[in-house]
């Protein structure tokens, strides 16, 4: 029997010398932010806030088409009125979802593409992305927008949040990259100020984030606490299933 | 009451539903099925956990059944509504999520538990005669699961599903002469498009599927005409008892069954680990570009397939030329058809043959496994030079077999099973 596993050890071996090689080779890659974004879909308040920084600055070109209002009014407990009256600016029933009026001729007209709707962003990009890529922008005079994003270089998106950051430059710094020098990433310098510290910025920017991630799959909470369940349900039904079997193999020598 | 009493074993008890059975067996061999194949299928009693993996395999596809269906009365396959359907799927019907995830998870187990399968079967010989049509069988099930989870993977119509299929699609355009027509066929138009997708839905939802269950009836079928192997590679039918029962059998149903029970528990949670806590697996289940929506005009920076094509994606892509890569593919699995010809050694268990056997298998399974891991990286030098490194050792575990297990050192076999009763 123990003869036997030898191909199988053997091959877990090599799994892991090449998940080592692996990693080794994907550390080299730099530029841009890598923060993490420790956002909690468990923290209602953060998802409440987050909701609306969405509506409102997020909203004027974004969709979340796959969205309900009323889902809002479940999933995070803002009374329907308050969904009425502060987030469903472009729908009448909160049945509706979260559609916008941009047209997409229009938006291919001032942005060269449609913005994309935000629905599954944060499932196709992930939260650590979308926190970086909305604290990145900087001053970049070459592009139509006036900025530029060190996570998505060449962005069409302007900054829409430079009323609340500010607005800064990136540093750069010459580096020996694989043998070549190169221009990478070092800092940061604000060149004028937000309504927001940076500190606050942050924070806000996570609200979004977090937000975009409930959204990106809205049962996710619900779906974590069910699992708790059916895995104690299992491990009982595991321990009676091992006695049956013990009971039936019993007297076979 | 005047009713005559049942003859058969079920109806010993007789009333009313001994008499229901004896009114069916007099025009349905059901109590006589369920002899053959249940309660009097008799196999090994030294089956270890590696023996699970076919039960296992015949559960994730009564599971991929129940759940496809549940999906189809939402899904919508068109190519304007499919990637919104899934999402209604996902967000407004009621267990949509959980059905959806069983049904994406369940691929991946159905890779997993079939690859544990055949590498059973390599190590005990399961294969060789007289089980060679069981081995053909069960290689054409793997064929069709892989058209299965090829066809499956276009439907919800995300960016991997579209580019993905280009790719795939795009290589039996490696087939000489006719290769630009048959892409053609497949797709149904000039390019991956709607009339492609309805296609692959029909597929899916019906043709392979069918194929699978007929399949796997037929994999049975030909099991319970050999009967199944064990760890020690020896056919108990050798040494039957005066009743004709095989002296190291027991019955299917209960023992088995009893066995199989725990195990499929086991399974189910690691099933559900997945679905309740990981459905993505950090993007080796569900691709996180798989959240974008398909988009013709915008190819992706890098496209892999699911984890279960990569060690053959790896083969094709350390190829320089595109036929000779696709050809290589193709014979990555043809040769595992040939295995019980490949072989020529007369022992059955790796328990009992010779240590060439087992390093050659050692190799394979980590050439297997490295190919796996190099597929899902970008194309870079190092790792095309490590696909060619491990391809030819892939290929060099069938292409030298019919030497290395000619001459093999092996170990006398004992004439019984090597079984420790429980205490």
């Amino acid at each position: 029997m123990n003869r036997s596993l030898h191909p199988g050890l053997a091959a877990v071996a090599g799994l892991l010398a090449c998940l080592v090689l692996g990693t080794a080779s994907a550390a080299g890659a730099g530029g841009g932010l890598h923060d993490a974004a420790n956002n909690d879909i468990g923290n209602l308040p953060s998802l409440q806030r987050g909701a609306g920084n969405f509506v409102n600055y997020c909203m004027g070109c974004h969709s979340a088409k796959y969205v309900r209002y009323n889902q809002l009014v479940r999933d995070l407990q803002i009374p329907e009125e308050l969904v009425v009256k502060n987030l469903m600016f472009a729908a009448v029933k909160p049945t509706e979802t979260m559609e916008i009026a941009m047209h997409p001729e229009d938006a291919q007209r001032w942005f060269g593409l449609m913005p994309p709707d935000l629905s599954l962003i944060a499932r196709s990009k992930g939260p650590d992305y979308l926190y970086n890529f909305l604290r990145s922008f900087y001053l970049d005079p070459s592009r139509f927008t006036g900025v530029n994003n060190l996570n998505l270089p060449g962005a069409s998106m302007p900054h829409v949040l430079a009323e609340l950051q500010g607005t800064q430059q990136a540093i750069f710094r010459e580096a020996e990259v694989n043998g070549t020098v190169q221009h990478v990433f070092d800092r940061f310098e604000q060149v004028t100020p937000g309504t927001m510290t940076a500190a606050e910025y942050d924070e806000f920017v996570r609200d979004t984030v977090n937000f975009l991630d409930y959204i990106g799959e809205p049962v996710k909470q619900k779906r974590q606490s069910l699992g708790i369940l059916v895995m104690a349900f299992l491990l009982v039904f595991l321990v009676l299933a091992w006695l049956l079997k013990r009971e039936v193999w019993r007297d076979v020598r | 009451m005047s009713a005559v009493r049942g003859g058969t074993a079920g109806g010993s008890r007789g009333g009313r539903f001994a008499q229901f059975i004896d009114w069916v067996d007099e025009r349905f061999p059901l109590t006589a099925m369920m002899k053959e194949h249940v309660t009097e299928y008799y196999a090994a009693k030294n089956f270890n956990a590696w023996y699970v993996f076919g039960v296992l395999a015949l559960l994730v596809l009564i599971l991929q059944v129940v759940t496809g269906i549940y999906l189809t009365m939402s899904y919508k396959p068109s190519a304007e509504d499919a990637f919104a359907s899934v999402e209604y799927i996902m967000r407004d019907v009621e267990w949509g999520w959980l059905i959806r995830y069983m049904h994406s998870t369940g691929a991946s187990a159905f890779f997993i538990v079939v690859y544990l399968h055949m590498f059973r079967a390599l190590m005990y010989g399961s294969y060789k005669s007289p089980r060679e049509l069981l081995w053909i069988i069960g290689m054409l099930i793997y064929v069709a699961l892989m058209a299965q989870a090829f066809t499956g993977y276009l439907l919800p119509w995300g960016q991997m599903s579209y580019w993905g299929a280009q790719v795939i699609v795009s290589l039996f355009g490696a087939v000489p002469v006719v290769g630009d027509a048959l892409v053609e066929w497949i797709r149904g138009d000039y390019f991956i498009s709607d009339i492609t997708l309805n296609r692959f839905f029909a597929l899916h939802v019906i043709a392979v599927p069918l194929a699978l269950m007929i399949l796997a009836v037929v994999h049975i079928l030909a099991l319970h005409t050999t009967g199944s192997l064990n760890p020690d590679g020896i056919e108990i039918k050798k040494y039957k008892g005066p009743d004709g029962i095989p002296l190291d059998g027991v019955a299917f149903h209960p023992f088995h069954t009893a066995k199989d029970l725990v195990a499929i528990i086991v399974f189910a949670i690691a099933f559900c680990a997945v679905i309740f806590f990981a459905p993505e697996m950090g993007g080796y289940f569900l691709e996180h570009a798989n959240f974008e929506p398909a988009n013709m005009l915008k190819t992706p920076e890098h496209i892999a397939p699911v984890w279960y094509f990569t060690p053959f994606y790896a083969i094709l892509r350390a190829v320089p030329s595109k036929g000779w890569g696709a050809f290589l593919m193709a014979m990555a699995i043809v040769f595992l058809f040939l295995l019980p010809w490949l072989d020529r050694c007369k022992v059955k268990s790796i328990r009992y043959r010779g240590w060439t056997y087992k390093v050659a298998l050692a190799v394979f399974v980590v050439s297997f496994l490295a190919l796996g891991f190099l597929g899902l990286k970008p194309a870079s030098t190092g790792y095309v030079y490590a696909a060619r490194f491990f391809g030819v050792l892939y290929f060099a575990f069938f292409l030298l077999m019919p030497w290395y297990t000619a001459r093999e050192k092996t170990k006398p076999v004992p004439e019984r099973v090597v079984y420790h009763g429980h205490h």
